[in-house]
């Protein structure tokens, strides 16, 4: 394999302007002649140089958001790390580090990309559609400073020959076209731009699907507990996130009932994996709107559930231990499950009830569950050992307010589920002043020192951690990913290639044939090409090799 | 789970071996390596010495050629084939042995976890190194790079090294997240595009390498360190043979991409959340594009693209090495 046939020589008379730009830097330039063209190739330089400098700061612009905390994966991070760093973070802040995809200077330099590449991509389809339509380029005076040249002399006509070959090229795909009597001209491999146009607009076109998904979709978050159910609409969410061109009146109205949500955990003692989770299933039973059938259908993490054009995701799962609290007055004023979400190892849970109507004293209840408890620790406090619920506990501290006062809301509003506010409240203390620690096994009740009530843990529930979207471009996006992996995949390995033949007869029934090709860029398949094609002539039995071919063909031509 | 844990016991034991065999297979490669510094220059291509001595009437484009060609039939004539001659088969031979070796480990590894083996970063690791030396023999029966030896093996020894010293994680299960066939699309074709951009990366090295020498001979220097590199081939046939391997890589890391975005829709709702790994796995596919395009700027030789090949592969490293270990996102599942 020689390695200077593969690079088109010059003087090859080949008009390449049709051809996509950017061979490898050792092509000499074709003759180009007109200013125009000179001016067409310089802007395309430009072009690409910058296209290239974007592509590099793109990726430079990326790797921030990795290496600080991002708001729209992990806001409470974010809080922390400006916490942990007053002086900097601010500014990065300032600077949109933690929001580095939507920021400013990540979109401008993406966006400019996308306006370069569509500089770029119109005047080369436009190029690329006028080649689709012209002839391949008239044979050139001389075939044997081309790569792969042959020339054989076999039995039969020229223009008999001619046919024959051209027959061979085209059922080789290649495109035909024969400028004069005695030569062929021929060109396949116009998909290769044609795939590069393709993969360029496709970056477009998802770019455009990202977009509009973030315009007409919408995503929500909510807890349910085994038993309890959920309809599609704002307020049963506990966050709801829609898209600007979202009309939440009008979302669809599917519902379901979490019948049981099953987990399993790695048991096996010792093992270094124990108690990492080996199965999350939700049990639904689903209705795709009020009053239609419904189905059970199970979900599990890599399996959501599809519903009305959206998805439901099972995202986690966690413990409610079913409460019931008296106040002083023995009253019922509180029963149900109570989500705790896991806060720690082995799904050490945290969770708050808000007991508002215990009478006469409000009560305020946080502490921890332990699914399978496992004593004190000195530092961290009550510990789980094993995330299922094998011993299940409550650790609990409780607060109490005075008689009469509402101290769980502030101007009627009250304040979030998950934490309790104890500005107003008095801890309940020990008879020795401690203050009050209740352990809770289930079905157990205590009675809270001072006549403040009694607390019952009737038992545990799991519930599962939903998130909902809907993302109608999803499918467009996808698409349009599918159509660049295509059209970049025939852009590195279609080939764009041409061939000539030329033909004389000798004057004695036999023909003299000259084939030889050119191709753009990498490819050093054209002396194998030719020779196939040479090949397929009747009386060309193998017939030698390239250059020292080029003795043998004498030879043959002397007989 | 007698049986799982024998076949646990057992990958160990095969991925040790595997490891003492690919240090024999260093050490001739090595050998064969300094053995071809040491021949004539251009023995290492004896197809054409023949070619060229079958019809000594120099044809038209043949000149420059049989020059030097003569002057190696006369060298090879005279000298009688050195021992080193072996190294090279038998570093093949070996490289063969212990991929075979790390096969067996990599399948008993999956048998006793019943799962696909690369859950955590020891499986990424070693089923990764797999497919790099697998990738390596499959090029190396389609042509001669045996050159390229020393610089595939070496890296599989380190990699193995630091899955059994630092990333090592008893066989078990897998977490639910995880539990899915487009985790085996997503992770193979990851697998073996890195494969690939780890043979692009050592040509481009080897490229740049003896570009410098070219032209230190070429303003009269002889080039005093580095002998191996007479027998490899020029610095230009280097870079097409780089150029090769990338375009296959890239669009299956293209695909991989996409594969990861499908599952993580799959997983989390969303096809693309910017996470650590995400990111990293953009930014590779953003590189090496870079590289596609340097490559065709023009006016750029092949050697300004084999810097952006080279950043192409730092990334690639960094995402697995890096991203894998100190960062959190929802790709945490390393088991380290
Ligand atoms: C979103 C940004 C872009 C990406 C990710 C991208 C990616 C790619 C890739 C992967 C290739 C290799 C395929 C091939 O060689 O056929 C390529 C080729 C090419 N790109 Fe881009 N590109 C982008 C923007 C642009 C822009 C703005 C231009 C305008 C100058 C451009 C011009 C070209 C040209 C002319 C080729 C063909 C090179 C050749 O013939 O080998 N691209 N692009």
């Amino acid at each position: 394999m020689s390695t200077t046939s593969e690079r088109p020589a010059s003087g090859a008379g080949a008009d390449v302007d049709d051809v996509r730009p950017g061979p490898p830097p050792e092509v000499r330039l074709p003759p180009l002649g007109t200013v125009g063209t000179l001016r067409w190739a310089w802007r395309q330089l430009m072009s690409m140089r910058t296209a290239l400098l974007l592509l590099l700061l793109l990726a430079v612009a990326a790797v921030p958001g990795s290496l600080l905390p991002q708001r729209r994966i992990n806001p409470a991070q974010v809080q922390q790390f400006l916490a942990d760093h007053p002086g900097y973070a601010g500014w990065l802040d300032r600077l949109g580090f933690f929001d580095v995809y939507s920021s400013v200077w990540f979109s401008a330099i993406y966006l400019l990309l996308f306006v370069s590449l569509v500089g770029c991509v119109l005047p080369r389809t436009r190029a690329h559609l006028r080649a689709l339509r012209t002839p391949p380029p008239r044979t050139p005076r001389r075939l044997d400073r081309l790569p792969g040249h042959r020339r054989i002399t076999v039995p039969g006509a020229p223009d008999a020959v001619l046919g024959e070959l051209a027959v061979t090229l085209r059922r080789r795909r290649y495109r035909v076209a024969r400028h004069d009597e005695s030569s062929l001209s021929a060109e396949r491999g116009y998909l290769g731009e044609t795939g590069n146009l393709a993969f360029h607009v496709s970056l477009l076109a998802l770019l455009a699907g990202v977009a509009a998904g973030s315009l007409f979709g919408y995503s929500g978050q909510v807890l349910v507990v085994e038993g309890q159910s959920f309809s599609n609409s704002v307020p049963y969410y506990d966050s709801f996130t829609p898209g600007t061109r979202v009309d939440t009146g009008s979302i669809a109205p599917f519902s379901f009932t979490l019948d049981r949500m099953r987990v399993r955990f790695d048991a096996q003692d010792g093992g270094s994996q124990f108690g990492a989770p080996r199965q999350f299933d939700a049990d639904l039973t689903v209705r795709n709107a009020p009053g239609e059938s419904a189905r059970a259908v199970t979900i599990s993490p890599n399996h959501p559930l599809d519903v009305g054009g959206a998805r439901a995701f099972l995202v986690g799962n966690g413990y409610a231990p079913v409460l019931t609290i008296r106040g002083g007055d023995g009253t019922v004023a509180f029963s149900g499950a109570v989500p705790f979400l896991p806060i720690g190892g082995n799904y050490k849970s945290l969770g708050v009830v808000k007991v508002p109507y215990a009478k006469p004293r409000q009560i305020g209840i946080t502490g921890f569950l332990l699914p399978t408890f496992g004593g004190f620790d000195p530092q961290k406090g009550p510990v789980s050992i094993f995330p299922d619920a094998a011993l299940p506990r409550l650790a609990l501290g409780v607060f109490v307010s005075r008689p009469g006062e509402d101290a769980m809301t502030t101007n009627g509003v009250p304040t979030s589920v998950y934490a309790l506010d104890v500005s107003r409240l008095t801890p309940l203390k020990e008879a020795d002043g401690d203050q009050l620690r209740l352990l809770l096994q289930p079905d157990q009740t205590v009675t809270l020192p001072d006549g403040a009530g009694t607390v019952t843990f009737d038992g545990l529930r799991r519930y599962a951690a939903f998130d909902v979207r809907y993302d109608p471009s999803k499918v467009w996006v996808l698409a349009a990913a599918l159509t660049a992996l295509a059209g970049v995949t025939a852009s590195l390995f279609v080939r764009r290639r041409r061939l000539w033949v030329r033909v004389s007869g000798t004057g004695e029934g036999r023909t003299v044939v000259e084939v030889a090709g050119l191709s753009r860029g990498e490819d050093a398949g054209i002396p194998a090409e030719v020779r196939s094609v040479v090949a397929t002539l009747r009386g060309a039995a193998d017939d030698g090799v390239d250059a020292a071919g080029e003795r043998r063909t004498q030879r043959v031509e002397r007989e | 789970m007698a049986v799982e844990e024998t076949l646990a016991h057992a990958s160990n034991v095969l991925v040790y071996s595997a490891m003492a065999v690919y240090t024999g297979a260093l050490g001739a490669f090595a050998l064969d390596l300094a053995g071809r510094g040491a021949r004539p220059v251009a023995a290492a291509v004896p197809e054409r010495a023949v070619v060229v001595a079958a019809a000594p009437v120099g044809g038209p484009d043949s000149g420059a050629r049989s020059g030097s060609a003569g002057s190696v039939e006369a060298a090879t004539a005279q000298a009688p084939r050195p021992r080193w001659a072996n190294a090279g088969g038998i570093a093949v031979s070996l490289t063969w042995l212990a991929f075979l070796l790390q096969l067996a480990a990599v399948v008993a590894r999956g048998i006793s976890a019943g799962r696909a083996p690369w859950g955590n970063m020891y499986e990424f690791a070693v089923t990764g190194s797999l497919v790099v030396t697998g990738a390596f023999l499959v090029v190396l029966r389609r042509r001669d790079v045996r050159y390229l030896g020393t610089f595939v093996v070496g890296p599989v020894l380190l990699t193995l090294g630091l899955a059994v010293a630092v990333l090592y994680t008893p066989s078990a299960g897998l977490v639910p997240a995880l539990q899915s066939y487009w985790l085996l699309i997503h992770v193979t074709v990851a697998f073996v595009a890195s494969a690939l951009f780890t043979l692009g990366f050592s040509t481009s090295i080897l490229q740049l390498v003896q570009h410098r020498r070219e032209r230190a001979r070429a303003v009269g220097r002889e080039p005093r360190r580095g002998r191996f590199m007479e027998a490899l081939p020029p610095s230009d046939e280097l870079e097409r043979s780089a150029y090769r391997l990338h375009v296959v890589a890239f669009p299956l890391w293209t695909f991989t991409v996409i594969a990861g975005a499908i599952w993580a829709e799959h997983a989390w709702g969303r096809y693309w959340n910017w996470d650590p790994k995400e990111v990293w796995s953009f930014v590779i596919w953003v590189v090496y594009a870079g590289y596609l395009h340097a490559r065709s700027t023009r006016g750029w030789d092949g050697r300004r693209a084999a810097w952006f090949a080279i950043a192409g592969y730092a990334c690639v490293l960094f995402n697995f090495l890096v991203v894998n270990i100190f960062f959190v996102g929802f790709h945490s599942y390393s088991g380290v």
